[in-house]
């Protein structure tokens, strides 16, 4: 029996009818082809979040990411104008990575006044114009106006540092977040900075990833020691309280009872005695209230998950948010970034609370990604290519199509006119 | 007899000290996996009476200024969070259906 009220339409499928409701293809995960299209229409065209204004704390704090799926390496650096900046880490004069510390294919970071290359000592300030060139007069007519460092498109929405590879973005960074993620312009994100970080090589697609953290159809299944056997139910099921879609992006939320407040039985030792564990902290300096936190207005709230296209997750608990990125290096690889983001804690036992939940995190995240590795080897048997999904699955429908959606797009603004 | 690493009110955690009084993640991570679970449960068993006092009297310092003695019962507290996982929720070190998938801690506050 259905817990939570459907849209009228009688499913949350049809409740956006350009889903469909048949069954999908998962080809786009599986073919190299499509990837080559998908880093072009999709990696090179949105906006794609590298990282928190946290990460670049003062004038010259700086950072390096490498973007497989762009096959480029980018610079994020604050100015001395405290405007945060990208550019291609490339130096301008024979074409050396510019920033790199013990091996070119590794990410950095640190604080610095200028940038200066190993190669032959050209220098270039924080807003990434070139200042020095070793021997300036033995060179012919160099202008050092027109050398300085290749810019990429940067902004920052609430914290979150995003670029975008188009020459000419189509969308602002406001834009292309639309409405639905905008409403989270007052969530204080900038309060949680004790993060703990985490990196992983997963051998799936990208998206096929992504799929397993916007659905909770698989958790009672796949996930079923997140409550101690003796309670688990045989045929436990999970319904979700609600499900939006704007643009490329979509959020899901889910009910949740405070989880001091569940029979002991509920709960394994560990968190009884800690008072942390699945959900994170118990008690949270404070729930924040956003408009955009709760759009269905689900009564208990539990969290909001938001996936913003193509690469992000932000799943927003009580008082504390789980981030995760896709970055993709092949069609059936991708490299997988998280971190959980709290309250500073102000007392051992927050800190110990604090690293409850990131250890109980990195159990449930391994089982994903074990798992995915036999799904990914599966579809790659290209023997089916008809899978239904049920409605709990509205937003795997939706990653997949808007992802198919943007490379036609792109083929068909490359294929030439007809007469 | 090599020196106290925990404070006396604990000193009969001092045969577990020497091996799972380990600063990072990685470390506890490695040592949960490589450690036979009869093991992890000796550690695990001894340690659940006094879990929850070991974290309140850690609990009476500040998170900056914690002696020695009383991080390396932090460290201890940790390591006892660690093991609960492979004890209470999955019956092994590794957590069940994670094949070889591997998850590197790369970034946390200290300690």
């Amino acid at each position: 029996m259905a817990k939570w009220p459907k849209p009228a339409e009688g499913s949350w499928t049809e409740h956006y009818p350009e889903l469909g409701t048949g069954p999908i293809s998962f080809r786009d995960s599986i073919s190299p082809e499509f990837y080559e299209l998908e880093r072009e229409a999709v990696f090179k065209r949105a906006w794609l979040n590298v990282g928190r204004i946290e990460e670049v704390p003062r004038v010259g704090s700086y950072f390096t990411k490498e973007i497989d799926a762009a096959r480029t390496s980018v610079i994020v650096v604050k100015g001395k104008d405290e405007q945060i900046r990208a550019f291609y880490n490339i130096c301008r004069h024979r074409g050396n990575k510019l920033v790199w510390n013990d091996f070119p294919n590794e990410e950095t970071k640190g604080g610095c006044r200028q940038f200066t290359c190993k190669y032959h000592g050209w220098r270039y300030d924080l807003k990434g114009e070139l200042t020095f060139v070793q021997q300036e007069g033995e060179f012919f007519g160099l202008d050092s106006s027109r050398y300085g460092l290749k810019p990429v498109h940067c902004d920052v929405w609430n914290g979150f540092i995003f670029i975008n590879f188009d020459p000419e973005p189509q969308w602002s960074l406001r834009e292309f977040l639309g409405p639905m993620i905008t409403a989270l312009d007052d969530y204080p994100f900038g309060l949680m900075t004790e993060r703990y970080d985490f990196a992983a090589e997963n051998n799936s697609n990208w998206k096929i990833f992504a799929d397993a953290f916007q659905e909770y159809y698989h958790v009672p299944s796949l996930h079923s020691q997140q409550v101690p056997s003796a309670v688990r139910q045989p045929n436990a099921s999970f319904e979700c309280g609600h499900f939006q879609i704007d643009g490329p992006h979509r959020l899901v939320s889910t009910a949740g009872t405070r989880r001091w407040k569940l029979d002991p039985d509920y709960m394994y030792p560990v968190e009884r005695v800690t008072r942390s564990g699945l959900v994170g902290p118990w008690r949270t300096p404070e729930t924040h209230f956003s408009a955009g936190l709760n759009p269905g207005g689900i009564e208990p709230w539990g969290i909001t998950n938001f996936q913003i296209f193509p690469n992000l997750e932000i799943l927003i608990y009580h008082g504390w948010y789980l981030l995760y990125r896709y970055w993709p290096t092949s069609h059936n690889t991708h490299k997988f970034e998280a971190y959980n983001a709290f309250h500073p804690a102000r007392s051992v036992r927050e800190r110990i609370e604090h690293e409850v939940a990131s250890v109980v995190l990195k159990e449930f995240a391994l089982q994903d990604a074990g798992m995915l590795g036999g799904t990914q080897a599966a579809l790659e048997y290209d023997i089916v290519d008809d899978y239904p999904l049920s409605d709990q699955e509205i937003l795997v429908r939706h990653l997949h199509k808007v992802s198919v959606d943007w490379v036609e797009e792109y083929q068909a603004q490359r294929a030439p006119v007809g007469v | 007899m090599a020196r106290a690493k925990l404070p006396s009110a604990f000193a009969e955690f001092e045969s577990f000290a020497e091996k799972w009084c380990l600063a990072t993640e990685p470390e506890r991570w490695e040592m949960r996996l490589n450690t036979p679970m009869v093991e992890i449960r000796e550690f695990y068993d001894a340690f659940t009476p006094r879990f929850e006092e070991a974290i309140d009297y850690c609990d009476k310092f500040g998170l900056d200024d914690l002696p020695e003695d009383a991080l390396n019962l932090l460290h201890l507290i940790y390591s006892m969070v660690m093991v609960s996982m492979a004890v209470e929720i999955f019956g092994t070190q590794k957590p069940a259906d994670s094949a070889d998938a591997v998850m590197n801690r790369v970034g946390a506050p200290v300690p």
